[in-house]
């Protein structure tokens, strides 16, 4: 049953993780940048509980709240690339965060033993769950619920006319401009709450796992982060959660019995779901990969839109 | 009601606009006639700053616009039109004028009722507004891009091109649309190509040629199509 349990809460913190990336994309841009944000998260609650024995909830909090603060940072200049480069740049960042935290040794005596970041070492011992008697069905359902509430927060907003702001931004920047949309608030605000969001994964993540180090923070995990909303589609928060499970359940856990061949179907699986399904596995009307990435021009496409016409 | 004084624009090194001045009359239809590559829809991207000009002055009543950014030019009351319509094809026909109005998402209310004023004004758009832009026909798209700009209650009008890919009959259509927006007495500064039905609709007219205003004065006032000859042909009046 641990097992199951122990699946749901990484099914979990993913979701929030996709969550984070599709805010970022509803606006058009590709950050790769999220898993950075979360490794933020990760570590700032971690401190915040074993080292200074906060609670678990403005732990968290902070912990989304300061991954805010440097998304929006990183925010502006990232406003200045597109596509690809915006591609690159936000993996230095990500890359950044991660040798930050491969550096940073910081530990305080607590309770006879010391605790925090060690270096390449990691941080261990972030037991916030098992020193307050939290059972393991206990965290997957506190994790659920702010699952819940996050998605339930994206659903209004996609719904309201904050959705269709981000979403007029990531179709046609020039047509948001010449309407007066204010493209730098638009792009840093969906940064920012991408950053909020994957800060919450973060620091969860951190507490189910109790130790944690800079390895599980690189560009695989970024890929995964930006791979969730892709194939799950853009058209509502369901097809993050979808192609997280679809990932995760399936693809990761389901097809474990396979061994070594597990990966090269992985791989294959992916390929046939973005083939039958290239806008997502819900969202018929995303944009495209190659919109995202800067491909396809804007004229290529008027002058496709006015020969359908 | 906008003065607009030796506007320069560059794409690099090449310049599209070489000083242009012209003036937008409150309350009428101003045309920029010209042939391609004149530097017409540069002007209009840099007067709604999505383009920055090099030098010049745009003033709206006395308040100088070059410089701002293209959100601050939608808020002063200076909404574009774009050529070819860039409706957002994959949102709703609502969705698409309800964002129109983010410029005066700080004044609170009357968006609703905004929304219901350019569904009046479009019946067709009212029976598609629940459906993806890119469904809609070319002149709904027009229609759309028209209402959109309008949610945003400008005090000029720019439109690029309406006329842009539309089967004739429809070009009409949109024209007197153009015409009635302006007997309501909005201001509304036309560029187009199509030079005949323009100067139909027009208070006001000028030429651009090759990124220089090269003639201005009101229909009538010249043959015009001597007029639409030299500018679109080259060709100089044999006297």
């Amino acid at each position: 049953m641990d097992f199951y349990f122990g699946l749901a809460q990484i099914i979990g913190v993913h979701t929030l993780l996709g969550l984070s990336a599709y805010v970022v994309l509803l606006t058009g841009q590709v950050s790769m940048a999220q898993a950075g944000f979360y490794a933020i998260g990760a570590y700032t609650p971690g401190a915040m509980t074993a080292m200074f024995g906060l609670h678990i909830l403005p732990a968290i909090v902070i912990a989304g709240l300061v991954s805010a603060g440097i998304a929006c940072i990183v925010g502006f200049p990232a406003l200045r690339v597109k596509g690809l480069m915006l591609v690159v740049a936000t993996l230095a960042f990500g890359e950044m965060v991660r040798l930050f935290f491969f550096n940073l040794t910081w530990q305080v005596e607590r309770n006879g033993e010391l605790v925090g970041p060690n270096g390449a070492e990691g941080f261990r011992a972030i037991r916030y769950f098992p020193q307050n008697g939290w059972e393991v069905w206990h965290v997957t359902v506190f994790i659920w619920i702010v699952v819940a509430v996050v998605m339930a927060a994206l659903w209004w907003m996609d719904r309201s006319r904050a959705g269709a702001v981000l979403r007029a931004v990531g179709h046609d920047e020039i047509a948001a401009q010449s309407i007066g949309l204010n493209l730098t608030a638009v792009k840093v605000g969906a940064m920012t709450a991408g950053g909020f969001i994957a800060g919450l994964g973060g620091g969860i993540y951190a507490h189910t796992v109790t130790h944690i180090e800079h390895g599980v923070f690189g560009v695989l995990l970024a890929t995964f982060a930006i791979a969730y909303p892709i194939l799950g589609g853009l058209g509502t928060v369901f097809g993050t959660l979808i192609a997280v499970l679809f990932i995760q359940g399936f693809l990761i856990e389901g097809l474990r019995f396979m061994g070594d061949w597990r990966s090269l179907l992985f791989g294959a699986l992916i390929v046939l779901a973005m083939n039958l399904r290239p806008t997502g596995l819900l969202g018929e009307h995303a944009p495209r990969m190659k919109h995202l990435l800067g491909l396809r021009g804007r004229k290529t496409e008027t002058l496709e839109s006015k020969e359908a016409n | 009601m906008l003065e607009i004084r030796d506007i320069k624009t560059t794409y690099g090194k090449i310049a599209a606009l070489k000083g242009v001045s012209l003036d937008i009359r409150e309350g009428g239809l101003t045309c920029l006639l010209g042939p391609n590559g004149a530097g017409k829809t540069t002007l209009i991207w840099t007067i709604s700053g999505i383009l920055k000009a090099q030098s010049g002055s745009m003033k709206l009543a006395g308040e100088e616009l070059a410089g701002l950014k293209p959100h601050q030019i939608v808020e002063k009351g200076v909404v574009t039109v774009p050529e070819n319509r860039l409706v957002f094809p994959e949102m709703t026909v609502k969705d698409n004028l309800i964002v129109g109005a983010f410029s005066r998402r700080k004044a609170k209310g009357g968006v609703e009722e905004d929304l219901e004023s350019v569904l009046d004004r479009f019946p067709r758009l009212r029976e598609r507004a629940n459906q993806e832009a890119g469904t809609l026909s070319g002149g709904e798209q027009q229609m759309l891009a028209v209402g959109r700009a309008l949610m945003a209650r400008p005090k000029i009008l720019l439109m690029d091109e309406p006329s842009t890919g539309l089967a004739p009959i429809i070009v009409e259509e949109i024209f007197e649309i153009i015409g009635k927006l302006r007997d309501e007495g909005r201001t509304i500064f036309l560029v187009e190509q199509n030079a005949n039905l323009a100067l139909d609709y027009a208070d006001h007219f000028y030429l651009l040629e090759q990124g220089h205003v090269t003639f201005g004065g009101q229909p009538g006032e010249v043959d015009h199509d001597e007029l639409i000859a030299r500018a679109y042909l080259g060709a100089r009046k044999a006297s």
